[in-house]
């Protein structure tokens, strides 16, 4: 089966080069019709890919589908960035390891000494079932590598610098102020003006919230920038940034160091003796406040955001490898049920487009809802 | 000892199955209560709409967070 589909995408990208100048001259209803038709074409390169490489040799159980190895290994962090797979050979961007390890010190080496975790370097070794470094000697380490998902993180924080930088130049330098808005101004200008509407202004009031605009700020285009490269196929993207329960916990963490240096006496007042309760019912009251608010609301938003983005992952690379589940039945019922999995992948695609903006406008929200709660003066 | 085992693990991923199945049930009641209200809401008065939407949304991505918790614990009742 991959031998006939391993020409397909360079026979469409030979077609999309013969046929790009002529695209402005078809009518918009063959546009439509090419544009959705490489669409699909496009979304069945990871499919592709995955091809391959289950066949390179992970074979367990007599060359089965380990399903869960897929998925996983999709999801989980890596110490080398796949691009992709071509005849069994694996294409990746290997990445630094950096190791230390109390018995044999600092370690800092490229992954491709590993060989896809056949070779051992170093004392140390890549295990495949998990994707960890393990000691050879069962040793104690401590991996502080700059893995797939510490690179992301930087590129993402790189484009976000370089793009708002530029932005905030060009209104320094007046353009934007005592003129129109030009080029990226334009959009940037509507979502900054979203957050600050609906988001800042009603939870924090409009004294008080200038001080926190950089924070929600940052987090909305963090998140929502680090969805959208979950979502796209190959590097810079092919990573799982937010889907990792360890990132969204950090991200909650800052919230709640925000909201706690911030919090007034009145917060406090508030938890602690809730004003206008009878005595036996504050036993009661009071320690369901103090752990809602000092450990749901945080831990709710890591929770949210990771479920939001893991599942959908999860729900995508499923689909996908239904398709050789099915194939692994019987190579027709496989390719029968390809038009099937690809026309609900670029929906569920379509899907996480609309999830990756909302999650991160709903974690701006609610740390904007929580931290104007602890910053509220009382009134009388 | 190891038909128990077997069977203990396939009950447990069964049960994980089960109870994320039933947090969807849950999530898609709340939501399709959410979203009624919210019609309702714009009918009566379509001027308030662009508010009622955003509210809604909110309330929306809210229910579905603890209907993920839920397939949270699903998950990790079949992995672990």
């Amino acid at each position: 089966m991959t031998q006939i589909y391993s020409k397909y995408p360079f026979f469409l990208i030979v077609l999309g080069i013969t046929f790009a100048p002529e695209f402005k001259h078809l009518t918009v209803r063959k546009q439509l019709l090419i544009t959705v038709f490489s669409l699909f074409a496009l979304l069945s390169l990871p499919m592709l890919s995955m091809a391959e490489h289950e066949e390179h040799g992970h074979k367990k159980e007599e060359g089965k589908l380990d399903i869960k190895g897929e998925i996983f290994g999709h999801i989980r962090d890596a110490h080398d960035w796949h691009i992709t797979s071509f005849n069994g050979k694996h294409i990746t961007i290997p990445l630094p390891v950096m190791v230390y390890s109390p018995s044999k010190g600092f370690s800092l080496f490229s992954s491709s000494r590993f060989d896809h975790g056949h070779a051992e370097y170093n004392g140390y070794t890549l295990n495949h079932e998990n994707g960890k470094i393990e000691a050879t000697d069962g040793s104690k380490l401590y991996d502080i590598s700059i893995t797939k998902n510490v690179v992301s993180m930087l590129l993402s924080i790189l484009l976000m610098l370089f793009l708002f930088t530029r932005i905030a130049k060009k209104y320094k330098s007046g353009i934007g102020r005592t003129s129109a808005p030009k080029g990226l101004q334009n959009g940037v200008e509507a979502v900054i003006g979203f957050i600050k509407d609906s988001v800042a202004v009603p939870n924090m009031g409009k004294d008080k919230y200038m001080k926190y605009m950089p924070f929600l700020l940052t987090l909305f285009f963090f998140i929502w920038i680090n969805n959208m490269f979950g979502m796209i196929p190959f590097p810079p993207g092919a990573v799982n940034l937010t889907g990792n329960i360890a990132v969204t916990l950090v991200l909650a963490l800052v919230f709640f160091v925000i909201m706690l240096a911030n919090s007034n006496k009145h917060f406090w007042g508030h938890m602690f003796n809730p004003p206008g309760v009878p005595l036996a019912i504050k036993f009661i009251l009071v320690p369901i406040e103090i752990i809602s608010n000092l450990v749901i609301k945080p831990a709710a938003l890591a929770i949210r955001l990771f479920a939001n983005i893991f599942a959908g992952h999860t729900i995508i690379l499923s689909v996908i490898l239904l398709i050789f589940i099915f194939g692994s039945l019987s190579k027709v019922a496989g390719i029968a049920f390809l038009p099937v999995s690809i026309g609900f992948t670029v929906f569920m695609f379509f899907l996480e487009l609309l999830v990756a903006a909302i999650q991160a406008f709903i974690f701006t929200n609610l740390a904007a809802v929580f931290i104007g709660q602890a910053i509220e003066e009382p009134h009388h | 000892m190891s038909v128990l085992t077997v069977l203990l693990e396939g009950i447990a991923s069964a049960g994980g199955a089960i109870g994320a199945g039933i947090a969807a049930l849950g999530a898609g009641v709340g939501v399709g209560q959410i979203g009624k209200g919210a019609l309702e809401a714009m009918a009566r008065q379509p001027e308030v709409s662009g508010d009622l939407r955003s509210n809604m949304i909110l309330a929306a991505a809210l229910v579905e967070g603890v209907a993920l918790f839920g397939v949270i614990a699903g998950i990790l009742a079949i992995v672990l």
